[in-house]
């Protein structure tokens, strides 16, 4: 110990540890977006947020604003993809479905990962009983599909931009519980953790402090990996009628109300769906550039 | 072995237990009262009363429970709402609709994901692995309503090839059964196709690299017959568990092309059953789907058992 402490101070040590991490970020960026695939894609997903953010700004027209004498207009120079059956805009509508996706996935995201992540520690760490409990609640909760998981919660919580996130959070859970419990049951055996405990540190305290922070890559991968599959179940629900309900303007909904107005103006339902799937496609592109980013073997570091 | 395949049934059971109650307890977990959600409120005293009775609304929960699974292995669901017959009437004429497509389309989708997934992973890094990977990784990605909307424009609305919806059995109307499930099978399809690509090659690139590979080409084997037989029975493995995860998921992906071609089926009920809150049918339906995605994980698990001899051992 003295040995160590002649030669590197403590305050050098986090000197190094700090460089040590931002050349990690570093390194992590640079095969990020080597590829140039992610790169796009990140360009179209920062162009899509940014959307959906400017909507009052970007958007030609109120979204919601009726106007009875121009419905069903097909594309024009006054309404680039036409309107719908009570004269709104549909470019307007896309811009803020946006808003709708982007902040039911994120929130579904966010949702499922705490309570998964929670569970799945508390499952690897105390083992026994508990995981049992824990581990086939998950895998009963597995076995249903997870669309039909999402609807038969609808009947419970219904629809809405929070509800759906509830709804998608709670049957997306269960992967972080499944990671998160393996993980921990791996960490758990390390020395550090050991070493923890007889310093004397509660079990909370090992979780919180030491489990989790060394569990984070497979949290954000997983994270990353979701959102995409995550913001389609909401389209989906929204298709069905069962998600955001009108007049909010959500893509699913829109490709649905599209749907009797197939052969006048095509572009009202397919456009929507364009989007939904431009950033599926671009949010699992990234989540898998982080994915292959975060793991050192396909860095070539070991 | 034996033994195994005996615990691997004791979970199921206890995971379709576990199911069963969570499935039961939507009732309790309506918002409000459970009868007025279901009713819409709009009903006189005397239906208030009949129902409550006749969900045994006056017992505790878990009586509640039992008294429903008990009916429910006796081939009693009680009543829908929306339809005002028998649950299991109701369903029954739905399964088999959407068993046909989903197992249809998970036939399709099964040895065109393999092929795809061994040509680029054997030609990784050409032009037709590019191809590959990229239209898999997109078509992962589409929404099936979507898709669903798009081929119905092109083929039904401009080209006219196909009839835009509808169902009929092969033996009612040959050729109009042919031409109308065609595009739902390609939706259905779809996915599991790109899936099952993905997990071909990525196996399959995992089990080239392996020593005995190498071993197999060094002892001079045909490059064919090392690929195809010592190779891609190791590859094949992996993607056993996702062909059993895919034939959930056609089922799941039912609920959306049942719906954008007017499909009597399963998926298109559960809508329905959701909508009008009829929840005895919502009941029936996530169990009935459930016990179905259960008796495939076991099928599944057992499959493995054959091909996987590492598993006897352990």
């Amino acid at each position: 110990m003295s040995q160590l402490e002649k030669n590197l101070s403590p305050e050098k040590a986090r000197k190094a540890a700090k460089e040590h991490k931002a050349k990690n970020r570093r390194v992590f960026i640079k095969t990020l977006f080597s590829r140039k695939l992610v790169l796009v894609s990140s360009i179209i997903l920062v162009l899509i947020i940014l959307a959906a953010i400017l909507a009052p700004v970007i958007s030609p027209y109120n979204p919601n604003a009726i106007a009875v004498k121009e419905r069903n207009q097909s594309p024009s120079a006054a309404h680039l993809l036409g309107t719908d059956e009570y004269g709104r805009d549909v470019l307007s509508r896309i811009i803020y479905g946006s808003q709708v996706s982007l902040i039911v996935g994120v929130l579904a995201v966010a949702i499922a990962c705490v309570i998964g992540t929670t569970l799945g520690m508390i499952a690897g760490f105390f083992g026994g009983f508990v995981d049992d409990v824990i581990s086939r609640i998950a895998e009963a909760i597995r076995v249903i599909p997870q669309v039909v998981l999402a609807i038969a919660l609808c009947a419970v919580f219904g629809g809405g931009i929070v509800n759906m996130a509830i709804i998608l959070g709670i049957s997306n859970m269960t992967v972080y519980i499944r990671m998160m419990r393996s993980q921990v049951m791996s960490i758990k055996e390390r020395d550090y953790i050991m070493a923890g405990r007889l310093q004397g540190n509660s079990n909370w305290r090992l979780m919180l402090r030491h489990i989790l922070p060394n569990s984070v890559s497979p949290i954000i991968v997983t994270m990353t990996q979701q959102i995409g599959g995550t913001i389609l179940s909401e389209a989906g629900l929204s298709f069905l009628g069962l998600g955001i309900s009108v007049p909010t303007a959500s893509w699913g909904s829109l490709v649905s109300g599209g749907r009797a107005y197939l052969l006048s103006n095509p572009v009202y339902s397919l456009a929507p769906g364009f989007a939904i799937a431009l950033l599926v496609v671009c949010l699992n592109t990234v989540g898998d550039g982080v994915r292959d980013a975060l793991d050192p073997r396909l860095r070539g570091e070991v | 072995m034996v033994r195994y395949i005996l615990q691997r049934l004791g979970q199921t059971l206890l995971v379709l237990l576990i199911v069963s109650f969570l499935t039961y307890l939507l009732v309790d977990f309506l918002p409000g009262d459970p009868i007025a959600a279901m009713t819409g409120g709009e009903i006189s005293g005397e239906t208030y009363e009949r129902l409550f009775y006749e969900m045994n609304m006056d017992k505790p929960v878990l009586v509640r429970y039992f008294l429903w699974l008990k009916g429910a292995f006796t081939g009693d669901l009680g009543m829908s709402q929306s339809y005002h017959r028998r649950v299991v009437d109701v369903i029954g004429e739905r399964v088999p609709v959407t068993l046909y497509l989903s197992v249809l389309a998970f036939l399709i989708s099964v040895p065109l994901g393999i092929l795809f997934g061994i040509i680029s992973a054997v030609k990784r890094g050409s032009a037709a692995d590019t191809a590959v990977t990229l239209t898999a990784n997109v078509c992962t990605c589409l929404p099936q309503f979507w898709l669903g909307i798009l081929f119905m424009y092109i083929f039904a609305m401009q080209l006219g090839w196909l009839p835009s919806s509808g169902f009929v059995w092969p033996h009612e109307n040959f050729v109009l059964s042919i031409r109308q499930t065609i595009m739902p099978l390609l939706c259905l399809a779809i996915g599991g196709i790109a899936s099952i690509t993905r997990q071909t090659r990525s196996s399959m690139l995992e089990v080239i690299r392996q020593d005995y590979i190498r071993t197999a080409r060094s002892k001079g084997l045909k490059s064919k017959k090392v690929i195809y037989v010592h190779a891609l029975r190791n590859a094949l493995l992996p993607v056993i568990t996702l062909m059993g995860l895919r034939l959930g998921g056609m089922i799941g992906g039912s609920v959306f092309v049942e719906n954008v071609f007017v499909i009597p089926g399963m998926g298109s009920l559960l809508v329905n059953a959701i909508s009008s809150v009829d929840i005895p049918l919502v009941q029936g339906c996530v169990l009935l789907i459930a016990v179905f995605s259960c008796v495939i994980n076991l099928i599944t698990d057992i499959v493995y058992v054959y091909v996987d001899p590492r598993i006897k051992v352990a």
